[in-house]
């Protein structure tokens, strides 16, 4: 479904990915761990095409087509989603609204009939459940005023809306107390089937506890160094980064 | 009002600014007592008001033409003006069927709903074309409850009484340069009274449409409500695009005896000028004011103005009446070229009173965006609360915002707040929506509409949807 090859990345004329691949296959769960600033967020971002980063070299396949050069709303309709590490407050825009408006332009752009206000409310209450996540935040305004925990468990409802394809969560564990984890993990399994993929981005091994990755990549300095499967992950919670950097 | 897909809007400029062909009997250019007086025995009215314009004319002459608002333009020369402006085929027939079709069709293309028979959520409308009013609908219904609804220059005739005693009552024609111009050259406008006890039975709306080049349109409103009454009024207005600039000098008159409220919207979508050169747009210059006067009383304005050239108003409200409200709600966006200075002014005279004030102003392009508030609480005036919410969003970094609000309070029991905030539209909330499928031109539109909410949800529900897509289709192509 995803083939990154060769990728290389710079923000500012500082390169932050250097000849970066990536195979990704549909049905696959596939975890990537480093360390700050090894380049886990802007390898999300520029899959989505944030401005900020710029991709000098390579090409990033989406079920063939080569996405970098295409706008990030286009990408978002081919089915590319992702849950924000700090997802952004939109004071004045109801979530209801929101939610409403994505999904509807994700039917438009397949063809298929876009749901009223009333329809939409319908298919709303059975995501919410997967989301684990109260009505009430449809009434306020985009994340305005959520805490951590709750921003995530929107992002992830909106995932549970819009149904993507590829599904990248930037570290969604960040900030989440026990049971928050837990939830959250429990929506992400349930989204999870034979025809998705995630990519899911996290500093620590606690999460994967409860989603069962396919494949652990460790990125350090722009550069997959290491893949394995959820084995890795152990290992590197036991001996630490450092140690894995000086013995690949 | 017609209902259109997103799509449609989107790739439309202003669509109101064809020009109709129609033979108007019009006044040769030039302003003096000779111009007056014929527009007086046009409209028959009786001696009383030409003696009204007359002295308001000759005030007029020994007015400094205003200079101080934070908008620029070049000299306005009033002998270059066309004062009056009819259709020749004298429009004004009770029999709505006998209308000119050139004249129908107008309304028509405008989405205004001058045939009862094809009434659209019951409004009844008073349609101004120039200087006529050229249709008024359901008068005779509203007649059965007591509502009169008919152009002012009909009162005039019809009801002296009420005219004597209330027009220039509330604005005087010393008040301003442009309400003295207005007093002497009004041409026409709504009369609404609203008997005891009355709860207007519907919405009442006025549609002024300038159609002829270099013609000003001067019009007046005078609106009553009396003891225990309540009325909702909507103002809508359009022009067609000429490159020279049209003088809009309009007075709009309100006044809430005992326990009666006034609500009062505008969505104005004057021409706003070629929005690569700036060239031609209406100057929107006028003076509105509400005077609570009775007890209890209640006035409230709610304006969305994305239209004009220039925009230059300060609808405002005199709390004189114990326990009286008065509202301002505005949304102002300014885009390519355009300019606005408005705000309100809300002064407290009796006890207990209470004002709110929520302006929004938008200032895209190369605009420039003024808000101007004065809240002035008086000595007698115990217990007055004010609350303004003063609001700006920058798109782009060519445009301006000011601010000028005046607080005076000369009564120590006040209560005065004051907010203020400055915004622009973050690239982090415009990539959350392109992540999230939705493109650049909506995203704009949501978060606008979001900063809007508030004034958005005084309108009534057919112009809050009117509302929004105007401004969709103002803050087309904007974005970069």
């Amino acid at each position: 479904m995803l083939k990154i090859k060769n990728l290389s990345v710079k923000t500012n004329n500082i390169e932050i990915l250097n000849n970066l691949n990536l195979h990704i296959k549909a049905g696959e769960i596939h975890v990537i761990m480093g360390t700050n600033g090894s380049g886990k967020s802007t390898l999300a971002k520029t899959i989505v095409g944030h401005p900020q980063f710029k991709a000098s070299k390579g090409e990033i396949l989406f079920e063939g087509q080569n996405i970098l050069k295409l706008a990030p709303d286009k990408r978002a309709r081919l089915g590319i989603f992702l849950s924000f590490q700090y997802p952004t407050e939109i004071p004045g825009v109801n979530n209801a609204s929101f939610l409403r408006m994505a999904y509807n332009t994700h039917q438009k752009s397949q063809g298929h009939p876009a749901l009223d206000p009333l329809e939409f409310e319908d298919l709303l209450q059975n995501k919410l459940k997967i989301a684990n996540i109260s009505e009430k935040y449809l009434d306020r305004a985009v994340n305005a005023g959520f805490s951590g925990g709750e921003k995530k468990k929107n992002e992830i409802l909106q995932m549970a809306v819009l149904e993507p394809k590829l599904a990248i969560l930037d570290e969604i564990d960040s900030g989440l107390d026990i049971d928050a984890l837990k939830s959250v993990a429990n929506s992400v399994n349930s989204l999870k089937n034979k025809n998705n993929a995630i990519i899911l981005i996290t500093h620590y091994q606690r999460i994967l506890n409860y989603i069962k990755p396919d494949y652990v990549h460790v990125i350090h300095k722009g550069q997959i160094i290491k893949s394995g499967d959820k084995t890795l992950a152990h290992k590197l919670e036991k001996k630490g980064y450092e140690w894995l950097i000086t013995n690949p | 009002m017609k209902k259109q897909n997103i799509k449609n809007i989107a790739n439309q400029k202003y669509k109101f600014g064809f020009k109709t062909d129609i033979e108007s009997y019009i006044f040769k250019k030039g302003l003096n007592e000779k111009i007056i007086t014929q527009i007086s025995k046009n409209k028959n009215e009786p001696p009383y008001m030409l003696e009204f314009r007359l002295k308001a004319f000759k005030h007029w002459l020994t007015m400094p033409e205003p200079r101080w608002s934070c908008t620029t333009y070049p000299e306005i020369d009033f002998q270059d003006i066309h004062y009056y402006s009819a259709p020749k085929t004298n429009p004004k027939k009770e029999n709505l069927n006998k209308i000119d079709p050139k004249l129908k069709k107008t309304y028509d293309k405008l989405g205004i709903p001058l045939l009862e028979q094809k009434k659209l959520e019951g409004i009844a409308v008073d349609a101004i074309f120039d200087s006529v009013s050229v249709a008024t609908t359901y008068k005779a219904q509203l007649m059965e409850y007591g509502v009169i609804f008919c152009p002012i220059s009909e009162a005039i005739q019809k009801y002296p009484d009420l005219i004597k005693k209330y027009l220039g009552a509330i604005v005087p024609y010393t008040d301003n340069f442009y309400a003295a111009l207005n007093a002497a050259v009004f041409t026409d406008g709504s009369f609404v009274y609203i008997p005891e006890n009355t709860i207007c039975p519907m919405d009442l709306s006025s549609y002024f449409r300038i159609n002829t080049e270099k013609t000003g349109q001067f019009e007046r409103t005078l609106i009553i409500c009396e003891k225990n009454s309540q009325v909702n009024y909507l103002e809508g207005c359009t022009a067609p695009k000429f490159d020279t600039n049209q003088l809009h000098a309009a007075t709009v008159e309100l006044v809430a005896l005992d326990n009666a409220s006034i609500k009062y919207s505008t969505v104005q979508n004057w021409f706003a000028g070629d929005p690569e050169t700036g060239k031609g747009g209406i100057y929107n210059f006028v003076t509105k004011r509400g005077l609570c006067q009775g007890k209890k009383s209640k006035i409230s304005w709610t304006q969305v103005e994305t239209g004009s050239a220039i925009t230059w108003k300060y609808p405002s409200c005199i709390l004189k009446g114990d326990d009286s409200i008065g509202e301002f709600y505005s949304v102002a966006l300014t885009n390519h070229h355009q300019q606005a200075d408005t705000g309100t002014k809300m002064i407290h005279l009796g006890k207990n009173t209470k004002s709110t004030i929520i302006s929004k102003g938008i200032s895209v392009g190369k605009a420039v965006n003024a808000y101007r508030g004065e809240v002035k609480i008086s000595k007698a005036a115990t217990n007055a609360r004010n609350y303004t919410q003063c609001d700006s969003m920058l798109m782009g970094d060519q445009c301006d915002a000011y601010t000028f609000p005046i607080i005076e309070v000369n009564n120590a029991s006040a209560t005065v707040e004051h907010e203020a905030t400055t915004s622009k539209i973050s690239e982090d909330q415009l990539f959350y929506f392109q992540q999230r499928g939705i493109d650049t031109e909506q995203a704009v539109s949501a978060i606008i509409n979001g900063f809007c909410e508030e004034v958005f949800k005084k309108l009534p529900p057919e112009f809050s949807v009117e509302a929004t897509k105007l401004l969709g289709l103002k803050l087309e192509n904007s974005v970069g």
